[in-house]
């Protein structure tokens, strides 16, 4: 093996079998598993109490009562409110809802009382309300003799259709630029979010060697370059590794967790059935959107994804390691100089929210060819149909870029790993930059 | 005579800063080589260019016998005044890291670090990290970290700094015995008495310049001040001096500096002759560290 393999080698294991790693690896999805199952207790969290209601109606609309559930038991009452008070008082039943008169089709607004000293949860209100609404409506519908059929045919579903007008442009869905912005987004950071980790992790392997002074050690043994070079890999590997595990494992773990918490999905399902009637075209909607999903080139995406993360990562990555090996034993230092890094990674960061708005945009072009940005924002445009000749110019200048970055950190960190005591200057930066050794 | 380390008018200047001044110099094979010099006089820089951790402007290195190519710098270990191990690797580990980069493969490299913990009694730090050990014992480490990968040049800077006389003898039991084996070792320190009982040969550096090298006997002869220590059975008398120069005397002890033309016998019938008994008759020849002083002082008021 040569001596590049062996550092790469080093720097993988030394960090893959570290405990931190391990640990940040394996609980992170079990992390957000906890989260997702303490979102679910919380929000599915029912006391096994059952509230009694009491109704006295004096609407007179020939109200039916609503259906009685795990939580809500309702009876109807015409007693006088006093004594239902006194029942109240008796712990006999838990509220009392006072329906008063209903005068008629020309109501807008009608109020009914709830008696009751514990307090009116927002669950009881929604229910209540929502009963009386479409009771009411029901009411007042056969008052005007409407007809639940005409009504429903009075609504019209309205979709606009984007269509080509030239040949060559793929025809789009109305979901197509919705699903690429989610998707584009979401790539985007996850770009952004490696490239600054890994490329951090570069930087702080570069200064820790430079500070315990081993470094000197080892570049009698290789050159500098390739010590940059290997970090720089190695790291990217462990990157690598670690998203893969979680590809895998995600999934994994939530598929057992759902096993062992014996939620059914039949459950899920049963809840998804409960929507009520007029929201049932949202289902029909998610399959638009799932079709949709599969209709995407899926290899051309992530051919592209992980172009551009490789290209990106060795941009920032040889940039953090050419600041690692400049600045001196003063970690403080170090983060006057990481701007230079995360300034035009932070501005990438919001073009990309511009651009996928307006992906035809002349900003868009331009930062889907700019080396600095394009790995944040093509990985965010890909899914917007992107034509090839632009696509092959981005690659291109990306990669020439990259190694015009790498060469240049070279020579940055060839002189400044053996700098002590003293932060580099910009100017004496700059002038190692363009100096041979 | 062919030399291990050749170098020849080499040269190296940072900015205005002249590090090393057309500095030629040889190490002989086998040999305990004293790398001296004042604090910033181009000793670390000097070896930062034997080691290829730098290259020099001008001027050429040769090593056993042919010029310094990249795959001769696996002949050389170094280890550099200021310590530095992997804190978060184990012992184990990154000496056969280190090994490797040398050249060593995994299997040569893991026989080699094990025959040398064994050697120092320590196998038992094999999975120890560093950040575990005491200084003495990383520095233990890091000298076989220097010398696993049986090199012939052995470039030591200040290797007793922060040892106990225990170790220090065990390292110093230990460069003796790799120059036995053929190995030379470059060695830089500022403790004069080290440089006498170690070194064979010696270089001072004052202001990157080679101001005086040779072999370590010979240096001394020539610093020789015709100084002689005399102990007598009586505290001696000034008056009896006789023409010769007391340079100083405690109690029965004195010493004297002979001026040209007196001679040894001359002085010591003189004194037998007023009835002194000589005890003892010996040639004090000058410290390294006076050497060092004298030699320094001189190069610098050039």
């Amino acid at each position: 093996m040569n001596k590049l393999g062996i550092i790469i080698s080093k720097e993988y294991l030394t960090r893959v079998r570290n405990k931190k790693f391990i640990l940040t690896t394996l609980l992170t999805p079990l992390g957000f598993l906890v989260f997702f199952f303490v979102i679910f207790l919380l929000m599915s969290n029912e006391s096994d109490k059952v509230y009694r209601v009491v109704i006295s109606d004096q609407s007179h609309t020939e109200i039916k009562m609503p259906d009685n559930s795990s939580k809500f038991s309702f009876l109807k009452s015409d007693d006088a409110l006093d004594s239902l008070k006194a029942k109240c008082r008796r712990g006999e039943v838990d509220a009392i809802l006072v329906l008063p008169n209903f005068a008629g089709v020309e109501v807008r607004n009608y109020t009914a009382y709830y008696y009751s000293d514990k307090t009116l949860d927002i669950e009881m209100e929604s229910k209540l309300s929502n009963y009386l609404e479409s009771s009411l409506r029901n009411y007042k519908m056969k008052l005007l003799s409407i007809d639940k059929d005409q009504l429903d045919k009075v609504d019209t579903r309205i979709s606009i259709d984007p269509e080509p007008i030239s040949d060559t442009t793929a025809d789009r869905s109305e979901y197509t630029s919705k699903i690429a912005t989610m998707l584009g987004g979401v790539m985007g950071y996850v770009i952004f979010f490696i490239i600054f980790l890994y490329g951090a992790s570069v930087m702080r392997s570069v200064t820790d060697e430079k500070i315990n002074r081993i470094v000197e050690v080892v570049i009698s043994s290789v050159s500098p370059t390739e010590l940059m070079l290997g970090k720089i890999i190695g790291v990217g590997l462990v990157g690598l590794t670690q998203l893969l595990i979680w590809f895998v494992l995600i999934p994994v773990v939530y598929f057992i967790g759902i096993k062992m918490s014996g939620i059914d999905l039949n459950d899920l399902q049963k809840l998804a059935t409960q929507i009520p009637q007029d929201q049932m075209n949202k289902a029909e909607e998610i399959q638009f959107v799932m079709r949709e999903i599969m209709h995407l080139n899926w290899y051309k995406i992530l051919a592209v994804f992980i172009l551009y993360f490789l290209g990106g990562y060795f941009i920032y990555a040889a940039m953090f390691a050419g600041i690692g090996a400049a600045v001196g034993d003063d970690l403080n230092e170090s983060q006057s100089l990481t701007m230079f890094v995360s300034v035009p990674i932070l501005l990438g960061m919001y073009a990309m929210f511009s651009c996928i708005r307006e992906p035809d945009s002349g900003l868009a072009m331009f930062s889907s060819l700019f080396p600095l940005w394009s790995p944040i924002i093509m990985p965010a445009l890909i899914p917007f149909d992107m034509p090839w000749w632009r696509l092959g110019l981005s690659l291109v200048l990306l990669f020439v870029f990259a190694y015009f970055i790498i060469f240049i950190a070279g020579r940055i960190f060839r002189t400044g790993i053996l700098m002590y005591g003293k932060k580099a200057t910009a100017r004496e930066i700059l002038r190692w930059m363009f100096t041979k050794s | 005579m062919s030399y291990l380390l050749e170098l020849d008018s080499v040269h190296k200047q940072y900015k205005s800063v002249i590090a090393v001044n057309q500095l030629s110099l040889n190490v002989p094979p086998s040999c305990i080589f004293g790398l001296l010099g004042p604090n910033g006089a181009g000793k670390t820089s000097l070896i930062r260019i034997i080691t290829g951790i730098t290259r020099p402007d001008s001027g050429s290195i040769r090593f056993m016998g042919k010029p310094m190519n990249s795959d001769m710098y696996s002949l050389i270990g170094y280890m550099p005044e200021e310590r530095g191990l992997y804190k978060k690797m184990t012992v184990g580990e990154q000496l056969i890291y280190l090994c490797r980069l040398k050249g060593y493969s995994k299997e040569q490299a893991e026989a080699s670090v094990r025959h040398w913990l064994e050697k120092f009694e320590i196998v038992s730090w094999w999975s120890k990290k560093i950040e575990e050990l005491s200084k003495g014992m990383s520095q233990k480490v890091q000298f076989i970290a220097t010398v696993a990968h049986k090199p012939r040049l052995i470039i030591l800077d200040e290797p007793f700094s922060g040892l106990d006389p225990i170790n220090t003898n065990l390292i110093k039991d230990e460069i003796l015995q790799l120059k036995n084996e053929g190995a030379s070792i470059l060695f830089s320190t500022h403790r004069m008495e080290q440089v006498e009982e170690l070194c064979e040969e010696i270089v001072l550096v004052n202001k990157g310049t080679n101001v005086l090298h040779g072999p370590v006997t010979q240096i001394r002869q020539q610093y020789r001040e015709n100084l002689y220590e005399i102990s007598l059975d009586r505290p001696a008398n000034h008056d009896d001096a006789l023409g010769f120069e007391i340079v100083s005397s405690d109690s029965n002890l004195i010493r004297v500096r002979l001026q040209n033309g007196q001679s040894t016998n001359e002085l010591i019938s003189n004194l037998i002759h007023k009835g002194y008994h000589l005890q003892g008759f010996k040639e004090v020849l000058p410290t390294f560290n006076d050497i060092f002083i004298k030699t320094v002082n001189e190069s610098s008021h050039e």
